[in-house]
């Protein structure tokens, strides 16, 4: 099966969940198995292979431009983690479906572990970093939903976010270090990566790709000072712990350790760094754990001992160092998680996880005392179990050890800590199952079904039997394993019996030790408690409310919700990075000669410009404003005819009339003067920014203007081909529908999406509260006598069927003449505006036959369906074609899909238009505006009096 | 020419800008209107001024005889999509008036959000 398949599958399997929920727990549990063991047996697959020495990989380009590329392989290490994780994750599926009661969304839960089992596959499996790196950010989100399982909990919620802003940052600080590396190696691939020792350790770039590399691996893994999440994640379900604390989550930060250490190990940093940090949060780990009460905590601060044990030998840098590591992963994995569901099964049974509150479970609970009795051995290191010969390979490895110069200093450390070790495991034993029994527990403890015990017990089996026959039973892995992170050909000797050495000397004084620990257990403990000590938890969430607390101010600073507050500081950002981009940036010459100023032009600049500044000073008179933003488009629409841009004066004189009646009816509602409200000082300030924005903006229009194309355009291209390509002459209207369709497509549809948008505000507006308040509207202006005159009727009348013969013209020749859809959609609408204000909006909206919103999905689908068109003669989307059609009695004339596309543009348009505009008017008419019943208030051919009131306006 | 076309630009966003920055929602919208002309009319100048010189082919003219016809075409969209925005902004604008009573562009200071991060 190929590796990515095998990586693949988890996430395939995080679906059937969602799908298969309603059938219950047992279908979503067997179908999460299924993918699993699927997975599991395809890595099988490659075991012959792998034991062979080879690599199997996989590649899938993805973005190969910035190196990123779906690599997966499978070495001998890649197996360990896979076999673990899918191994134990199958096992924990088992084990959490009768963990889980009814109530639980059980769906939720294997969604995300399926999630989490896939991106942690995804990490062990990765060829390339990158690849690496995402799988890694998922492993932090996908724990994050696990640990905040029970969302009810307090706890859980608060453990999660620990968890993931301190596994979050590690990683943010790892994707850092990981680019850096990469960089130096010059490639992105870790087979390649690891070729390229020499060049990484002689960079001088080594040191800090190695601190932000480890700064991820320590908080993954739980090193000592960011241990503190780990024991918070506890407030997850125990499946999640027992799954995320033994095989998974925190063994990614050692996979990563392991996986680079071929070429991270070696230095005398890695050693001072990585090897002090494990041996110090081993001891502080044990020490902690002696003393908890919870049992799931006693196993959370053993878990932070062991990790700090396994990143300790690895950071000696030795090939034994590297071989008792990743046999301690597999050991550990197996006693731990064994350990974890024992915890989850007696507060299962037996209503609390509190040792105090336990005691007497052996003769109520055999199984479980035997399971978790076993187990809890192995962790201690007794013979003939499997926790005892990595501890004996662990303590052998640091005796030859030599720090700075001491040369026991990490065998005493190592042996303190592995007293305390002896003591946690002997007092989990002791202080659950043995004792008298008490009379009284939260629950009537006794053993769960076999649901609950087989996965534990088939763990426990394991720990046994690798403790008896290590060789067989993974002597093969071991190797396979350490010879992928030495990168040589490793011959580890497993074994129980190495003679009486150092290790088994220093073992046996901890085993005593370690029992003495617990014999002397309550008086040691009043002395812890008394004992004081940093509490990980208050200080972190110290820092936390701090940095919140800042960047709260930072952001009020920028933007503190007030519209201006944002605007001027993005206008001053703007500014101020324009102005560095120019002092700092080479500007090309003005080789431009200016255009000559011919006198029509400096009447209609002039204009421009006093039209502006009065618009400034007069803004208050919101009407006048209406007038001279009037007077203002009418100049830029005839500039841009005096620049050569004919359809843009098109296009903007009538979005100019659609926009100056769009306000006037809004201004009809709204206040018709702005007060004062700013101080001087204020309104000097926002000048100021306002006058910067201008001079830069103005600056940067005349530079551009003035110099040269920096390269050739492309408009080289348009030119010339329009006539060919797209059968038409007016090269801007061919760009729209032919060459750039897909964007006018777009656009098109974002146009009418916003005509929607405002008829569904409109909507709102006239149900509820603002309903009355409109129906209750007082109208601040008198209304004109004579509301739809006659002349005006008469004169719109008229004119429409003119108009629509000029939208219909504009629209036929847009293809070769300034025109086109959008225009001709702006004049028709227009045109039918003025009949609506002759006439009044009710009048008109009575005789209008097609909804708006049908045209505006009309010309969507028009559009899209020309597009699709092209699709008939296996050409790609919205490719145009043309042909001349000879009609008799006319001339031969062009026909052009591309027509098609505008008719689309033109039904788009104008609907879009139009229902804004009725929009607003359907609320004036709520707001009490008379709907007239004739189309004129006063007609002289009629003889009956007007029905509708014509003079202030009452209600109808 | 170029220069008048450039204090012309100028003279439009500074106006535009000022008037974003008041506090009503008019003269906002006004402002983003200004704004919209100027750059509309920047766009255009990115293809460089030329007078009659309209990008609609006749007969078999050199290519040097035709404007730019690209940010023509970039610009004329944006004319028309300028004009859905402001609608959508008007009447926004508009509802806000009817539902709130006033035509302030924020919301009054008890109505922003606290500062201080949640805690549990």
């Amino acid at each position: 099966m190929s590796p990515a398949l095998i990586a693949v599958l988890p996430f395939l399997g995080a679906l059937l969940p969602g799908l298969l929920i309603r059938s219950g727990r047992n279908v979503a549990a067997s179908a999460c198995a299924t993918a699993t063991a699927l997975a599991l047996i395809g890595l099988c697959l490659h075991i012959p292979t792998v034991m062979a020495g080879g690599v199997v990989t996989a590649d899938i380009t993805w973005l190969p431009q910035i190196g990123l590329n779906a690599s997966f392989r499978i070495d001998g290490l890649s197996l360990l983690f896979g076999i673990l994780i899918l191994g134990i994750g199958l096992l924990i599926i088992l084990y959490a479906r009768y963990y889980l009661s009814k109530e639980d969304p059980v769906g939720q839960f294997y969604t995300y572990l399926m999630l989490f089992q896939g991106a942690m596959v995804g990490i062990v499996l990765s060829d390339n970093i990158l690849l690496l790196l995402i799988f890694w950010e998922l492993t932090s989100l996908s724990s994050f939903l696990l640990i905040g399982y029970w969302k009810h909990l307090p706890e859980g919620r608060q453990g999660a976010r620990m968890a993931l802003t301190v596994t979050g940052m590690g990683g943010l600080a790892m994707i850092a270090g990981m680019l850096i590396l990469g960089n130096i190696a010059g490639s992105y691939n870790i087979g390649e990566i690891l070729q390229a020792k020499e060049a990484i350790q002689a960079s001088p770039y080594y040191l800090p790709a190695l601190l932000l590399i480890l700064c991820g691996a320590f908080t993954k893994s739980a090193q000592f000072p960011f241990h503190f999440w780990l024991p918070h994640a506890m407030a997850a379900p125990t499946p999640v712990s027992a799954y995320l604390h033994s095989a998974t989550m925190v063994k990614a930060g050692l996979f990563l350790m392991a996986r680079l250490w071929p070429v991270l190990s070696g230095t005398p940093e890695w050693f001072y760094i990585v090897a002090t940090t494990g041996l110090l949060t081993m001891l502080i780990g044990a020490v902690i754990a002696l003393f908890k009460d919870d049992l799931k905590a006693i196993l959370a601060f053993s878990t932070v001992s062991h990790l700090g044990m396994v990143t300790m030998l690895l950071g000696l840098g030795t090939e034994a160092g590297a071989i008792a590591a990743v046999f301690h992963i597999i050991n550990h994995a197996t006693f731990k998680a064994a350990l974890f569901m024992t915890a989850g099964i007696v507060d299962h049974e037996a209503g609390t996880r509190s040792v105090r509150l336990l005691g007497g479970l052996r003769k109520l609970m055999p199984i479980t005392f035997t399971i978790g009795t076993i187990a809890a051995l192995s962790m201690a290191g007794i013979p003939p179990l499997n926790g005892f010969m990595s501890k004996e390979m662990m303590l052998e490895e640091v005796a030859h050890t030599v720090w700075g110069g001491y040369a026991n200093l990490f065998l005493i450390v190592a042996a303190v800590a592995a007293t305390f070790s002896v003591g946690y495991s002997f007092r989990f034993i002791v202080q659950v199952f043995l004792g008298p029994e008490r009379r009284e527990y939260p629950h009537h403890p006794h053993d769960p079904g076999p649901g609950l015990w087989l996965s534990p017990a088939f763990l426990i089996v394991l720990v046994v039997l690798i403790g008896l026959m290590p060789m067989t039973m993974v002597g093969w892995l071991v190797t396979a394993s350490a010879d992928a992170v030495t990168g040589l050909h490793t011959h580890p000797h497993l074994a129980l019996w190495h003679g009486v050495n150092t290790a088994l000397i220093t073992s046996g004084i901890a085993t005593l030790g370690g029992a003495l620990l617990v014999f002397f257990h309550r008086p040691l403990q009043e002395l812890w408690d008394d004992a004081p000590r940093p509490e990980a938890k208050s200080i972190f969430d110290a820092i936390i409310r701090r940095a919140a607390r800042w960047s709260q101010v930072t952001n009020d600073m920028l933007h503190d919700g007030r519209l201006a507050r944002g605007a001027s500081m993005m206008a001053i950002t703007i500014v101020m990075a324009g102005t560095f981009a120019w002092a700092t940036g080479a500007t090309s010459p003005m080789s431009r000669e200016m255009l000559p100023i011919e006198p029509v032009a400096l009447i209609g600049f002039v204009l421009l410009i006093v039209a502006t500044g009065c618009m400034v000073a007069f803004h208050r008179n919101r009407l006048l404003a209406l007038v001279l933003i009037g007077i203002v488009g009418l100049i830029v629409s005839c500039g841009f005819i005096y620049v050569s841009a004919p359809d843009l004066a098109l296009t903007q004189i009538s979005v100019e009339v659609a926009t100056v009646m769009l306000m006037l009816l809004a201004l009809n509602f709204l206040p018709k003067r702005t007060w004062v409200e700013t101080g001087n000082l204020r309104r000097g300030a926002d000048a100021l920014i306002a006058t910067a924005v201008g001079l830069g903006f103005g600056g940067l229009a005349y530079a551009i203007m003035r110099s040269d194309f920096a390269f050739e355009t492309i408009s080289k291209y348009h030119l010339e081909n329009s006539h060919s390509l797209g059968g038409g002459d007016n090269v801007v209207n061919v760009i729209l529908v032919d060459f750039r369709g897909y964007d006018t497509f777009g656009e098109i549809t974002v146009l009418g999406i916003a005509a929607l948008v405002i008829y569904a505000m409109t909507e709102t507006l006239l149900k509820g509260k603002s309903s009355r308040r409109l129906a209750n509207w007082r109208r601040d202006q008198r209304r004109a006598g004579d509301r739809h005159p006659l002349l005006l009727v008469v004169a719109t009348r008229l004119i429409l069927p003119i108009s629509l013969t000029v939208g219909l013209f504009i629209f036929l020749r847009g293809h070769n003449q300034p025109g086109g859809g959008f225009i001709a959609g702006l004049i028709v609408a227009i045109s039918l505006l003025m009949q609506y204000m002759a006439s009044g909006f009710a009048w008109a909206q009575e005789r209008q036959r097609v909804p708006f919103h049908a045209m505006i999905g009309a010309g969507v689908v028009v559009a899209a369906a020309t597009g699709i068109g092209a699709w008939l003669w296996g050409l790609p989307f919205l490719t145009s074609n043309y042909g001349y059609v000879k009609l008799p009695f006319l001339e031969e004339f062009e026909l052009a899909t591309a027509m098609a596309f505008d008719l689309g543009v033109f039904l788009c348009v104008l609907g879009a238009v139009m229902l804004a505009l009725n929009s607003l008017s359907r609320i004036s008419r709520r707001a009490g505006e008379p709907v007239n019943v004739e189309p004129m208030d006063i007609d002289p051919s009629r003889d009956d009096e007007p029905a509708g009131e014509p003079a202030h306006g009452g209600a109808v | 020419m170029e220069a008048l076309v450039a204090i012309a630009i100028g003279a439009m966003t500074a106006a535009g800008i000022y008037l974003v920055l008041r506090l009503r929602t008019f003269p906002t919208v006004i402002g983003m209107t200004m704004l919209s002309y100027a750059i509309n009319l920047f766009l255009v100048a990115t293809g460089r001024l030329a007078i009659d010189k309209p990008p609609i082919l006749h007969g078999h003219a050199p290519l040097t005889d035709y404007t730019d016809p690209l940010p023509q075409a970039l610009t004329l969209t944006a004319i028309v999509i300028s004009f859905g925005m402001t609608a959508v902004v008007v009447l926004l604008a508009l509802g806000a008036y009817i539902e709130g009573g006033d035509d302030y562009i924020d919301m009054p200071d008890s109505d922003r959000r606290e500062t201080g991060g949640d805690s549990e």
